[in-house]
Formats: structure tokens, C-alpha cells, sequence
């Protein structure tokens, strides 16, 4: 008899589809992951939809509306395990600007009948509403980690994702340092791996799409950036960015406030 | 007695999260709702007080199928407060880019998202288990264009070298001559696509639309040029919002977009294609005299034949561009942010994408709007629905919804793209 193929789910929240695009622009690898597993719900790609329970479920998007909430906890039932893929379900994403900001004032800027409209006053991370049995990192994630760690999930063993930061992928590289060579501010020191190390090798900064690393010593890198010549202003706005609402982002662009 | 209800909740196959609910009563369409439900981002207001300098990565992030045409549309923007007109090679290196997007988006869109519709496939993984050959050819097809904005871009998913004035890093020539090859592979491919699509079967269904498009002097509109429709409007792409509207309705969260004395238009393959007939390359309209596409296309449904066509123009432009491409002097011309108001529109894949920002001395946003394709296109996506199923009401059930999700489909909408949008500002 065949064994069973694992079902897979994708389910989405607030975000702009690239982190489930990933797997379908994981054009070399497609068909292989499609032969392994059971893709029972993936709306993006398919209109066949089987019911859970499955075996992995991987949610893209933050959560940002009350019918949200009562969805991923459904949805938390029905996996076996879940995976968090991309900024917005692992720190809020770049929507959690709102989350300073008056969001009824927001809803009117943007609408012009902001009755209509049903949000919450914060977006948040998806750990933050249900348990997640793994976080994957990175606005958009990178294809291979996500291979990486459905890889894993599906052998029962912990999936390899290094939690050092950007400055190390430079450094395998070879890529000379942006900041101290070039004088541009660079999150590069603070963010978690996983781009390899993109800007710094494009001759731009780290901007932070994979947030903060493990143990990130965020206050000596402004003041770092205070000496480059950058404003509170330009600090406040450098951390908060995509992963705005990630713990050790938001307190260090509150402190430059 | 007789009243039916078609509702589909979520409708696969689109990018983000949309529903559609048709009320039929006595053989009569009476109510059409192409809903949007993704919840709102508010990029538009949360824009607000951030550097005129990172519109390009913060717009990108409204979508991931199309982040390029975001960039493109604010980048120009941004250079439009000062004045500035980028041209010459960092323009080419641009549209390069934007070459790039559409073969992604259009193979992504033909095979993976459109085809099984016309061929009785839930999905192309089924459909790669009966004709595994079609569905890998699709993907190397669309890597190829992935590859042209990993190299340009830094990665294909909010690619990281676009910045307002040009770019960070200019690729070296021997990193563009390895796609050659593969581009003229993927021309080729593209030329079997548009015979292949072109040999469905297809609804006799058409529907008189208002085309809207960009219109550039001697391009195939991407970036740029003046707005032109099909009843005759020319205007300057400055003067958008003062002929087009947009408005808010109850079941949805992206806001309908109008044409100002005329009502719903279209945004897209079609539209261009429509209004630019004479700006293809000699070798793509051959191709769209081969598998008999003359303009006026009024079929959505053919709209898959279309997007083969610029598929192939985009292979072709990629190829011209990458053949005349010389190392530019600098990545970027220099922005020193002056008080103002810029706007910008481009061709994303799905259609016409139009920014506008203000912004003050100190360079930071006071203001942004940005109407998205999907926007524009959601009234006219509920009015084909309804047409279809005023034509087609004795089709049997099962059938019918599918045709009526495929009317959707037809218009590839980028729902993400539409949610996080809606703009407007409010005095």
C-alpha cells in the first residue's frame, strides 16, 4: 500500500500574496514538493479545496480584523503543525504602522464611507492570537528556507534556519561593509540572515526585512547611525519599517520618538 | 419558484482574497457582488510622514505578484514632484525590469492560474500530471523572467535596486548576456503559447467596453506617456484624477474607480493591446495576425491570447535591450527633495497602476493615492458577470459558476493590490 501522502494547507491573512507566491516561483522544485505531498488547500493556486485536518498548515498575513481572529483559531485546530511564513504573520508586517496610529483616523483617510469597514485597532502576528510551531522570517521569505523547513517538518527534525545576523552573510561573501567602509546606515548588525545578505552586495543598507536577530544590541547601533550623521528621525524610521512591531524594533524607534 | 443563488466564497486562483454572489430570479440577473474582502492596510495613510525616498520599497510591499509595477509607478512619481524625466539607458534598465515582471506574472497568470480553466483543471498541478511537459515548459518560461528581475532588482519578490533617480547598482554586462539564450527560448515558447491559447475554446461572449490605457510616442506602453480611451480621451497622466473618480461602496474594501461622464472602464491586456495595436513590434503583431487577434478584442476571454502576445513582446524587448545595454556612467541621477506634488502611472501585468504623492521640503510624504488596477477594473469585472449569466442563465448549475469564477479570472485581479489601496482623501 502507498503511505499517505502529508496534507499540506496555505492560508492567507493580511498581506500582499508574495510570501505563498514563493512556493510557486520555487519553479525547479515545484513539481518535486507537488509529488511529496498533498497540496489540499492552496487558493491561490487551486479551486479544489479538501477539508482538514492537515498536517502542515502555513499562514501568510497579520492579523487585523475580528473575523481574522475567529478564522486562525479554526484554523490552529485543524493543523498538526503551523508554520508562520513572512513579516506580517511573524511580527505584523508593514501594516503594524497602524498600531501607533489612531486606526479610525487611518480607516478616514483612506475611505470615504469608513462605516463600512471592520478592523482591528492593531495588526499582530499570528503567534500572538494562536500557538505557531515555527516562524519563518523575511519580507519576502527566502524560497530555500521555506523548502528548508517544510523539508524538516516533513522528517521530524528541527529545521536549520541560522538566527545570526545579515553582517555574517556579509562576511561569507566577501562583501566589502557598507557602513564602515561606505558610511551608510545599515540595519545589517541587528537583522536576522536569510537574504544573504542582499543590500550590502546591491551597495545599499539593510533595511530589515528579516527583523531583529537573536539578542540584537539595537542601542549601540543607533548610536552608531548618530555618529554616520543620521537624525532621531531618521533612527525612528529605519526600525520601523517591516518588522515595525517585532520587540526589540519597536522599543528601539520608540526610543528615538 | 425559480430564483437562484451562484456563490462563490472564495474564489481560487486570484491573488488575495475575494467572493462572488449572483442572485437570479425568473431567468433574471438581479444582483451582482464581485466582494473584496481582504482586510484593509491603509498604505495611503501609514505613508504619511515617511522619507519621499522609500515609496519604492513601501509600495512594493502593496503587492507581491506585482511589486515592480509599484516601484515604477512611485519612483516616477517622486522624480515627477522635482520635474525630472529619467530617459536614456537607466529608463531601458527599467523597462528591462518591468519586461521581467510581466513574463512572471503573464506565464503565471496563463498557465498556472488561467489555462485549467479552459482546459477542465482545478489546478495546474492536475493538469502537469496529464501534460507535465506544458506545465514544465510554463515554468522555465516564468523563471526566466524571475531571473531577469533577480538580477536587476536583487530578487524577484520586492526586488531591493530600485530607487528614486535610477538604481543602487547597475548589473554588469556579463550578467545580463547568460539570459540571451534563455530569452530567445523563452520568445520562441511564448510564439507556441499564443498558437496554443489561442486554439481554446472560447464563449461567444462580448461586451462593449471602455478601454483606458497609457499611450506612450513610439513604446508599447509600461512606464509612462499620456492616457488615452477608447472613446477618445488623451490626457496627461498629471490630469487622472480630474477625469476619473473613485467611490466607495459597502461590500467591498477596495474602492470602485469611475471615468467621470462615462461610468466603468477597463484596465489591462485588452486595453492596451486595443490601444496600442500599432506600437507592437512587427514580430507580435504578425504573431497576433497569425493566431487572428485584431484589435478591437472585445472577448475577455481571449484576454489569455493577449497576455501571450506581450509575453512574447516582452521576451523580444528584453532581448533588444539587453543587446544595446552599456554599463551607465552612474546607477542614479541625484533627487534633492523640493516641495510638491508628482505623479506617475505605469502598465502593471493587469493594468494601469497611477500614484500621486505631496510632499514638503524636508522630503518626507504628506499625502499619497494610488489607484490600482483591480480597483479600476471592479465594476466592470461585476458588469461582465452579469452579462454572462443574463446570456448564459440555462447553463446547468455546476458549470455556470465555474464559467462565472473563470469571468473573474479573466481579468488576472490582483485583489491584495486592490484592498490596499483604495485610496482617497478625505477634506
Amino acid at each position: 500500500m502507498v503511505p499517505k501522502k502529508p496534507k499540506i494547507a496555505v492560508f492567507k491573512f493580511a498581506s500582499c500574496d508574495g510570501c505563498q507566491l514563493s512556493l510557486l516561483d520555487a519553479e525547479d522544485e515545484l513539481l518535486l514538493v507537488a509529488g511529496a505531498v498533498e497540496i489540499a488547500n492552496f487558493l491561490e493556486a487551486s479551486r479544489r479545496v479538501v477539508k482538514g485536518p492537515y498536517d502542515i498548515g502555513l499562514v501568510e498575513g497579520s492579523i487585523t480584523t475580528p473575523h481574522d481572529v475567529e478564522r486562525v483559531r479554526e484554523i490552529r485546530k485543524e493543523c498538526r503543525v503551523l508554520i508562520t511564513i513572512g513579516a506580517c504573520a511573524t511580527a505584523g508586517g508593514i501594516q503594524a504602522l497602524r498600531n501607533w496610529k489612531d486606526v479610525k483616523e487611518f480607516t478616514r483617510i483612506v475611505y470615504a464611507s469608513p462605516e463600512y469597514i471592520s478592523t482591528l485597532d492593531r495588526s499582530m502576528p499570528v503567534g500572538s492570537y494562536v500557538h505557531v510551531d515555527f516562524e519563518l522570517r523575511g519580507c519576502p521569505i527566502n524560497k530555500y528556507q521555506l523548502l528548508e523547513v517544510l523539508n524538516a517538518f516533513l522528517n521530524n527534525r528541527k529545521p536549520t534556519i541560522p538566527t545570526y545576523s545579515v553582517c555574517m552573510e556579509c562576511k561569507l561573501k566577501g562583501t566589502v561593509c557598507v557602513m564602515v567602509a561606505g558610511g551608510t546606515p545599515c540595519l545589517g548588525p541587528a537583522t536576522q540572515a536569510g537574504c544573504g545578505a542582499l543590500c550590502p552586495s546591491y551597495a545599499r543598507g539593510c533595511y530589515g526585512c528579516f527583523g531583529p536577530m537573536e539578542n540584537p544590541n539595537t542601542s549601540a547601533l543607533s548610536r552608531h547611525f548618530t555618529e554616520l550623521g543620521e537624525s532621531n528621525l531618521d533612527i525612528m524610521l529605519a526600525f520601523r519599517g517591516f518588522n515595525a512591531y517585532a520587540e526589540a524594533f519597536r522599543k528601539e524607534s520608540d526610543a528615538h520618538e | 419558484m425559480n430564483s437562484r443563488v451562484i456563490r462563490v466564497d472564495q474564489l481560487a486562483r486570484v491573488e488575495g482574497e475575494g467572493s462572488l454572489v449572483v442572485k437570479i430570479n425568473e431567468g433574471k440577473v438581479t444582483d451582482v457582488k464581485f466582494r473584496i474582502y481582504e482586510p484593509p492596510r491603509f498604505f495611503e495613510a501609514f505613508l504619511r510622514g515617511r522619507k519621499f525616498t522609500e515609496a519604492p520599497d513601501i509600495t512594493a510591499r502593496i503587492c507581491g505578484i506585482c511589486p515592480v509595477a509599484y516601484q515604477m509607478s512611485s519612483v516616477m512619481a517622486m522624480e515627477d514632484v522635482i520635474g525630472m524625466n529619467l530617459e536614456g539607458p537607466l529608463r531601458e534598465l527599467r523597462r528591462l525590469l518591468y519586461c521581467g515582471e510581466w513574463i512572471e506574472s503573464h506565464v503565471l497568470h496563463i498557465y498556472m492560474l488561467h489555462a485549467p480553466d479552459f482546459l477542465g483543471y482545478q489546478d495546474a498541478l492536475m493538469l502537469a500530471k496529464d501534460m507535465p511537459d506544458v506545465v514544465t515548459r510554463a515554468l522555465k518560461m516564468k523563471k526566466i523572467g524571475n531571473d531577469i528581475v533577480n538580477v536587476v532588482g536583487g530578487r524577484e519578490i520586492h526586488p531591493i535596486n530600485v530607487k528614486v533617480g535610477g538604481f543602487y547598482r547597475l548589473p554588469r554586462k556579463d550578467e545580463l548576456l547568460p539570459l540571451v539564450e534563455r530569452l530567445k527560448w523563452g520568445l520562441d515558447q511564448a510564439i507556441e503559447t499564443a498558437r496554443l491559447v489561442a486554439s481554446f475554446n472560447f464563449p461567444d461572449f462580448e461586451v462593449p467596453y471602455e478601454f483606458v490605457s497609457l499611450r506612450h510616442e513610439t513604446e508599447y506602453p509600461m512606464m509612462g506617456g499620456r492616457i488615452v480611451t477608447s472613446s477618445g480621451l488623451d490626457i496627461s497622466i498629471r490630469d487622472y484624477e480630474f477625469y476619473f473618480e473613485e467611490r466607495h461602496v459597502p461590500h467591498s474594501n477596495a474602492l470602485h474607480a469611475l471615468e467621470r461622464g462615462h461610468g466603468r472602464y477597463l484596465v489591462g491586456p485588452l486595453a492596451r493591446f486595443n490601444l496600442n495595436y500599432d506600437r507592437l513590434s512587427p514580430l507580435t503583431r504578425q504573431l497576433a495576425e497569425d493566431v487572428k487577434l485584431a484589435p478591437v478584442v472585445k472577448n475577455p476571454f481571449r484576454s489569455i491570447i493577449v497576455r501571450a502576445i506581450e509575453t512574447a513582446y516582452a521576451y523580444e524587448e528584453a532581448l533588444r535591450i539587453i543587446a544595446s545595454y552599456e554599463v551607465p556612467e552612474a546607477p542614479a541621477v541625484a533627487v534633492v527633495p523640493s516641495a510638491g506634488i508628482g505623479c506617475g502611472a505605469s502598465e502593471a501585468p493587469r493594468g494601469m497602476l497611477y500614484h500621486r504623492y505631496r510632499i514638503a521640503d524636508d522630503g518626507l510624504i504628506r499625502d499619497a493615492k494610488i489607484v490600482p488596477p483591480t480597483a479600476q477594473n471592479q465594476p466592470t469585472i461585476e458588469e461582465d458577470v452579469r452579462l454572462f449569466v443574463t446570456k448564459f442563465v440555462d447553463m446547468p448549475r455546476e458549470e455556470l459558476t465555474w464559467k462565472c469564477e473563470q469571468t473573474v479570472r479573466n481579468y488576472d485581479p490582483c485583489i491584495s493590490c486592490a484592498t490596499h489601496f483604495v485610496t482617497l482623501e478625505f477634506t
